[in-house]
């Protein structure tokens, strides 16, 4: 038998724990006890996109450690504990606070640091970095009292700190040495571009500045004096001047380092020392460094790889990057400063629109070497794929980067992808991986990014992941069908637009003119009854539109097991009054009904009879109470915690806020059921980040998310917009709501259907807050005219002589359903089992 | 001859939707198609879910044979037979229907 072998991994950071991620989902993972040493008080976080803690993400929303994750797997953390020395002949690792545990792997993952230039007064007080959470919210608590702020260096970092200072609403500066903006990556003309984009957000941006010292400032704290002898008064100065590899242990215990820093490794990741490795920004690799998390990702693979015995071969990694600065995009692809010799250049400028594309093509024009992208970032992914794949460009390279004036595509197509192609980069997926899950049964963008975890880390491969999915679906035969049933030959989207542009207000109606003439079924029924409902909001029970109505809907009523149904009166915001609990109370002991308190604050009433629902519903108007519309595909429930009226650490009226959401949006008919919830503070009593609208109340206003989901596949919201008055976050929902009602699926919740969009969160955000389809106020107006005409149904049907008569349990007879039989349990009734059916129905025939 | 049995005006069913009728003990589904004047009537029992509550499912077909979806679990019978889309080998009682004078009367008879 062997003894278990101990692991032990410095670093705790983004590749320190993918690292322990693939290593525990790996086969030899039962060969090691492992330990990991964390020196920051958090276990892992996304370091990439820590700008995001300013647009409201909390710690926990940036962590990346899954729950149980160190538990389960059986590792040992040591939190706020830093490893400072490795005894390399004894194999002994020792913390900070005496830790002392003896190795047979060691992995370093201890990453980099910010470098600070030596420049006299750096170290004055509100004088930071950019890299931690910590640091964030040392400038968050320095932001409250300035008013100017400066960010020196122009990089990619430098930039997102910019936009970071900038959400701390501060007259924001960047302070770039050289003469343009990200001059890693970017060429002159690309500088210039961006510089203009980001200047007219509002960052100015200063370049060629030599920052000498900083001194006393004053109108502001400090005074940066430049070499050229001009001055910027600023309150905060933020160095983000690139990162430097932190290879101290490494040092100190003889491992060999580079000359320029960092912890040399071969392509094994074996550093000096053959039992030691490092992965990550710490390491060096024929003399290059990785500020990136994919190439660190990529050697947390080779070395359990390696520690497999498989062979595995760190090959270096692609530096291309493609992201979004302040809504701008910006892509960098190889060579972008077309060092290769004889490379040949193609440049695309379009001051207008603040465009500009650059390609770098070998000499024979056949292959792509580089590219740089300013304000339209869309060609991206397929001529990363030509520069990667060495495909062969076409025949006028220049139509890559020209806009097309016709509807030719000039897009790679997903056939002329090799399957080796790496088709999302965070997460190393190739085509040929998407292919066979797609053979598998992954038949929808969302089991897909599920099943390959493809385009769930940046994101940026969904377009191109789609269109592999699409053409993949097409060759397979697979007929892509999205018809909505055999009597449509059309999707719910195109129903939809159907009946917005010929004013189409019946079932019958649309399947003359576009269905197949027949009788339709329980499918488009209920599907153009949703349309119709969610468009022009008429009384469901309407003669033309009542056959249209799911079980439910028709009765107005919950149908449970047995054929009886339940009872569900509003409760806006789960706020009810001493007199409606004991009214309900009384409706429910008179008819006999099972009472439930339900998920989303308030009653429910169970066991009651077709003939009985406008009885028990005439009581409950007459107590004031209208339709929960528990029934329908809508807006149920806006749960609310208690908030700022009574709760001692509420920071706004969640009540308030969520009776008036509720009250505006009630009667909504969608394509699937839509909860919201309204928490008063970020301690998120309400449960807000798993609804579909999510609402939270922080100091500076509301913040809104979208699109989550609790059920069978839970899913957190995502944050839409942060900081918003009333009035905008009640426009906001208006707009993703009818945008979601007008798009969806059939049965579609909002968590799928942004799963399903291409372009996800940015693209709502886009048509929601930017307006880009220019649709926001006919989204607008038609949310106002279903608010207009709401109606509660309960009280329209107990109007309606007519309509009553539908509730009798026979039309030919007053007897009542026979099969409808209850028993006692815990107090109250419940359905009775089949086996009691049998011994009641045998008990009365004696 | 067949036995009608008397059981409504034809003002008391619902278009394109089901009512249902006692008849004899027995609990009978009937819907009602004006497109082309037709009435089916089937056992309202479903035997998937174990409850009287075919009438209260909805309509439509399934390449033109007309059918009743069940409310509880969504399985499909055929009007025509009572046979079940789904599944082989369960199938629904269906029973005799006709309008005669705007009643609608029912035979029980096989």
């Amino acid at each position: 038998m062997s003894k278990k072998q101990t692991l032990i991994v410095i670093g705790n950071g983004m590749v320190g724990h993918n690292f322990l991620e693939t290593l525990v989902a790996s086969d030899i993972k039962d060969n090691y006890d492992i330990v990991t040493f964390c020196e920051e008080q958090r276990a892992a976080y996304d370091r990439v996109h820590l700008t995001e803690f300013f647009s409201g993400k909390t710690a926990e929303d940036l962590s990346l450690v899954t729950e149980n994750f160190f538990e389960g797997n059986g590792i040992k953390i040591y939190l706020n504990d830093k490893a400072v020395e490795i005894d390399t002949a004894n194999k002994i690792v020792t913390s900070q606070q005496g830790v002392a545990i003896s190795y047979d792997k060691l992995v370093l993952a201890t990453g980099s640091y910010a470098f600070v230039p030596p420049i006299a007064g750096h170290d004055r007080e509100n004088c930071f970095v950019y890299r931690t959470i910590e640091d964030l919210e040392a400038m968050t608590e320095a932001a409250k009292t300035a008013k100017v702020g400066a960010v020196v260096g122009g990089g990619l970092l430098g930039l997102e700190a910019a936009k970071a200072l900038q959400d701390l609403k501060l007259d924001t500066h960047v302070v770039q040495f050289s003469p343009g903006l990200m001059s890693a990556q970017l060429d002159d003309g690309g500088a210039q571009m961006l510089a203009n984009k980001i200047e007219a957000l509002g960052v100015s941006v200063l370049t060629s500045k030599n920052t000498t010292k900083i001194v006393d400032g004053t109108d502001c704290l400090h005074k940066m004096v430049f070499a050229d002898g001009t001055e910027l008064e600023t309150d905060i100065v933020l160095f983000s001047v690139g990162i430097r590899p932190r290879d101290e242990i490494a040092r100190c215990s003889g491992i060999e380092v580079g000359a320029r820093g960092g912890i040399v490794i071969d392509d094994q990741c074996k550093t000096s020392d053959p039992d030691i490795y490092a992965i990550g920004e710490c390491a060096v690799w024929k003399e290059q460094t990785f500020g990136l998390v994919a190439p660190g990702y990529s050697m947390a693979r080779t070395v359990v790889a390696d520690l497999s015995e498989q062979h595995a071969v760190f090959e270096g990694a692609d530096m291309s990057t493609k992201l979004k600065l302040n809504g701008v995009d910006v892509a960098s692809i190889g060579d972008a400063h077309a060092k290769t010799a004889g490379a040949l250049i193609y440049t695309y400028q379009n001051g207008a629109d603040e465009i500009y594309k650059r390609l770098v093509v070998s000499e024979d024009k056949k292959k792509l070497l580089g590219a740089v992208l300013v304000g339209d970032a869309s060609g991206y992914g397929t001529l990363l794929q030509y520069s990667l794949n060495s495909i062969d460009l076409p025949e006028h390279p220049d139509s890559l980067i020209l806009p097309s004036r016709s509807d030719e595509s000039v897009g790679l197509g997903p056939d002329a992808l090799p399957d080796s192609a790496q088709i999302c980069s965070c997460f190393d997926v190739t085509k040929g991986q998407v292919c066979s899950a797609i053979e598998n049964g992954c038949t929808s963008l969302a089991s897909l990014k599920n099943e390959t975890k493809a385009a769930t880390g940046c994101g940026g491969c969904t377009a191109l992941l789609k269109s592999v999915l699409d053409s993949e679906l097409e060759k397979s035969g697979v007929a892509v069908n999205t018809d909505i049933c055999e009597h449509f030959a059309h999707t719910r989207r195109d129903l939809y637009n159907i009946v917005m542009v010929e004013d189409i207000k019946t079932f019958d109606e649309l399947m003359d003119k576009h269905g197949n003439g027949g009788l339709g079924c329980d499918i488009c029924r209920q599907a153009i009854g949703s349309i119709l409902a969610s468009y022009w909001n008429e009384y469901i029970l309407e003669k033309d539109h009542l056959s249209l109505q799911d079980t439910n809907d028709t009765f107005l009523a919950n149908m449970q097991k047995d054929g009886t149904y339940s009872v569900v009166p509003r409760m806006t915001g789960g706020e009810v009054t001493p007199d409606g609990l004991i009214a309900i109370g009384q409706i429910a002991k008179k008819y006999k009904l099972y009472t439930k308190v339900t998920g989303g604050q308030r009653v429910d009433l169970f066991g009651a009879r077709v003939d009985q629902l406008p009885l028990i519903w005439k009581e409950l108007i007459d107590a004031g109470f209208e339709s929960g519309h528990a029934y329908g595909k809508s807006l149920r429930t806006v749960k609310s915690c208690v908030g700022s009226t009574w709760c001692r650490y509420g920071v706004d009226d969640s009540v308030g806020l969520a009776v008036e959401l509720e009250n505006r949006y009630k009667g909504l008919r969608s394509p699937h059921k839509i909860k919201f919830a309204v928490s008063g503070c970020t301690r998120e009593c309400a449960e807000a980040q798993s609804k579909d609208i999510g609402v939270i109340a922080t100091e500076g206003g509301w913040n809104l998310y979208v699109c989550g989901n609790g059920g069978m596949k839970p899913r957190h919201a995502d944050l839409f917009a942060t900081n918003l008055d009333k009035d905008t976050l009640i426009k906001y929902i208006d707009r993703v709501l009818s945008f979601y009602v007008r798009s969806a699926d059939r049965l579609q919740r909002t968590s799928v259907w942004m799963e399903n969009m291409e372009g996800g969160l940015d693209y709502l955000k886009s048509i929601v807050i930017e307006d880009k389809l220019g649709i926001c106020s006919s989204l607008e107006e038609q949310m106002q005219h279903v608010v207009d005409n709401y109606q509660c149904e309960w009280k329209t049907t107990i109007a309606d002589e007519s309509k009553l008569k539908r509730f009798r349990t026979f039309i030919n007879s007053d007897k009542t359903d026979e099969n409808i039989l209850f028993v006692e349990e815990r107090g109250q009734i419940r359905p009775a089992t089949e086996e009691e059916h049998q011994h009641l129905a045998l008990s009365e025939d004696a | 001859m067949t036995k009608w049995i008397d059981i409504c005006s034809i003002d008391d069913l619902q278009a394109n939707s089901g009512v249902c009728a006692l008849v004899e003990g027995k609990q009978i589904a009937i819907f009602y198609t004006p497109q082309n004047n037709t009435v089916y009537a089937i056992d309202n029992y479903d035997p998937f879910g174990k409850a009287q509550v075919l009438s209260r499912g909805l309509i439509g077909d399934i390449k033109g044979e007309p059918m009743i979806a069940s409310p509880l679990y969504k399985q499909h019978f055929s009007l025509k037979t009572g046979q079940c889309f789904e599944d082989e080998t369960v199938k629904n009682t269906v029973y005799a229907i006709r309008i005669e004078n705007d009643r609608v009367e029912i035979s029980l008879e096989g």
